[in-house]
């Protein structure tokens, strides 16, 4: 029916959140058929993206550079740190720019179901970056879901050894409501609205 | 969410305005039924007809119009319609046109089959619109039902009776079943580390945290509704026997001598302290889990459980005509009743006085029975109609 190729591109394209088979084989018809101006130009940016970007070692953020861009900003508010589960909270924040400060990034949240241990999360390196004598607060911007508050509280605990203050935000954030999903707005008013915790 | 309906109500309504009923329901290979369309008034509906008709079916579509998984509480895929012999099933839909004081409004529901996705869903839609969630339905619809598998609460398990009276708890608050979810949800990751063995005590901390939070929010708001319940059944006479309410479990008594933030520290040390114990053992042996309610017909002084099958159905059925009165009190219309097979235990004084409660409530009450001469005191005040063979027919 297909050559392999094109059967490749269907099941790489299905492993994308939310593409079904039937909807990656759509995907993958469209791209063949708009090949010059589609295809093409997105092989070019995902060839680029593989190789130039890198995982900033300091944030866990995503950038070609490491540091990234946001950690050696020259304007960026060194003594908060903001810290959300995936790059995708990063963006949404970024987004709304209510923040100036710079982020760390977990990588995901505890589960002890999905065998997501401290271990397996950016925790160390958040501790070691709070014990630097410019970082005053951390703001920490989990989401509103069961594991996000189960994660919050851990690093709330491990963070209690230095001599940040660490702060939540406010949370008129629905229960499983995940950041990215937050307009603009709310995002900017939870952040102001953060608490001690 | 609660408050914006309570805004609403309308205190001195007759009956009728007071009335929130399904006026058209229509369902697609739902269980038995291919294509139904039903069309009714706001008044009380009885389906009579042999074993097997689809009554129940009926009764359960209802239930969807509610969050949840409905009376049966099965799988959505359970419930796709299956011929003789076929393997493939079409997804469910059920649609209803609901009237109330506050106009019409058309909810939607059925299975999702979503592609590519092993989870099934329930989609909700809103006047042709998608909704946000499930929950979004308790806005214009309050349920409330008694089916024959109920008739064992009282002699099961504590868990039945807990999901029970959450389910009470559900109507006067939604947010209570994302708690309940929540306190879950917790309380198995605990159990997993626990069983893993794992040292970390800060994560640990963090999960029994949840646990208290979650768990103290449960306590409460079950407390209210009980207590609630509790009186609002005591103040009636006639033939339904007056039933008492009590909660029985630790964080349930602590709630009652101590502010909620105290017993939150409390369950927390508790489980802290249980540790060890969890994990030989498995669960928890502290937290909101353990409680149970405790059901006494008062004029005998009995436990529930100690009563006869007529007994306890009429027990049960005054603490859902106590819920039904409350919801009305609250959100000023009475909630829809889905009376599966109730009438045949009761005897005829409480037969009649069921009927007169149902007409009094203004609740549009869905009863089922094989023999539709139980019905009889309900004529001229219902509409009768004939299950045969999953087709429906008036009488
Ligand atoms: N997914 C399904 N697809 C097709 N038929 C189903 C499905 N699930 C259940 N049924 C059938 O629906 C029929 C009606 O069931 P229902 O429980 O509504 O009967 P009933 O009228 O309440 O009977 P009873 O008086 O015995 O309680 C049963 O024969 C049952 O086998
Ligand atoms: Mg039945
Ligand atoms: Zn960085």
């Amino acid at each position: 029916m297909t050559g392999p190729e094109i059967e490749t591109l269907i099941q790489l394209l299905a492993k994308l959140p939310g593409l079904g088979p039937r909807s990656a084989r759509r995907a993958a018809l469209d791209l063949l058929k708009k090949r010059e101006t589609l295809l093409k130009p997105l092989a070019e940016a995902l060839d680029l993206a593989a190789e130039r970007i890198v995982t900033c070692t300091t944030c866990g953020n995503l950038d070609t550079i490491d540091p990234c861009s946001i950690c050696a900003g020259a304007k960026r508010d060194v003594s908060q740190i903001c810290v959300v589960e995936e790059v995708a909270d990063l963006w949404a924040i970024e987004r709304s720019a209510a923040f100036r400060g710079r982020y760390h990034v977990l990588g995901g949240v505890l589960s002890a179901l999905d065998g997501v241990g401290p271990e397996d999360l950016s925790i160390a390196r958040l501790v070691e970056r709070a014990s630097a004598s410019e970082v005053k607060e951390i703001i920490l911007a989990m989401n509103a879901t069961v594991e996000g508050q189960t994660t919050a509280h851990y690093v709330t605990d491990r963070l209690a050894g230095t001599q940040v203050q660490v702060t939540r935000l406010a949370h008129g954030v629905p229960v499983g409501g995940e950041l990215d999903y937050l307009d603009d707005g709310t995002l900017t008013a939870a952040l102001r609205a953060r608490r001690s915790v | 969410m609660s408050q914006a309906v309570s805004a609403v109500s309308l205190p001195a309504a007759s009956a009728a305005e007071r009335r929130a009923a399904v006026v058209r329901l229509s369902l697609t290979d739902f269980r038995c039924y291919a294509r139904l369309r039903l069309d009714i008034e706001a008044q009380p509906v009885v389906l009579t007809g042999p074993n097997g008709a689809g009554k129940t079916n009926l009764l359960e579509a209802l239930s969807f119009l509610s969050p949840g998984r409905g009376l049966r509480r099965a799988r959505l895929a359970e419930i796709d319609r299956r011929e003789r012999g076929a393997d493939t099933a079409a997804p469910w839909a059920v649609a209803a046109v609901l009237e109330s004081g506050r106009g019409r409004v058309n909810l939607g529901t059925g299975h999702e089959a979503a592609e590519g996705k092993s989870t099934e869903r329930r989609v909700v839609r809103i006047d042709g619109h998608p909704a946000r969630g499930q929950k979004d339905l308790a806005q214009y619809l309050s349920l409330v039902w008694l089916t024959p598998d109920m008739d064992r609460l009282f002699m099961e398990g504590s868990s039945s009776r807990r999901r029970f009276v959450d389910r009470l708890v559900y109507g006067f608050h939604p947010d209570h079943a994302g708690e309940v979810a929540a306190y879950e949800t917790v309380m198995r990751e605990r159990g997993r580390l626990l069983a893993d063995g794992s040292a970390d005590a800060a994560w640990l901390d963090a999960l029994e945290d949840g646990m208290a939070r979650h768990g103290v929010a449960i306590a409460a708001a079950r407390a209210e509704v009980i207590r609630r319940l509790d009186s609002a059944a005591a103040e009636r006479t006639g033939p339904f026997p007056v039933p008492r309410l009590v909660l029985t479990g630790e964080v349930d008594a602590w709630l009652g001598e101590m502010p909620a933030v105290a017993v939150e520290d409390r369950v927390r040390d508790a489980l802290r302290a249980g540790r060890s114990h969890d994990a030989a053992q498995g669960g928890a042996a502290c937290g909101a889990h353990r409680t149970d309610l405790l059901v006494t017909y008062v004029a005998k002084d009995r436990p529930a459980r100690d009563c006869s099958t007529g007994e306890q159905k009429a027990l049960l059925l005054s603490i859902l005509l106590a819920m039904a009165r409350e919801l009305r009190g609250e959100r000023g219309e009475a909630p829809l009743l889905l009376l599966d097979e109730v009438v045949a235990h009761l005897d005829g004084a409480r037969r009649a006085a069921l009927f007169d409660e149902i007409c009094d409530l203004g609740a549009q009450a869905w009863l089922t029975g094989t023999d539709d001469e139980l019905f009889a005191g309900l004529r001229g005040r219902a509409r009768f109609f004939r299950v045969l063979d999953a087709t429906v027919m008036p009488r």
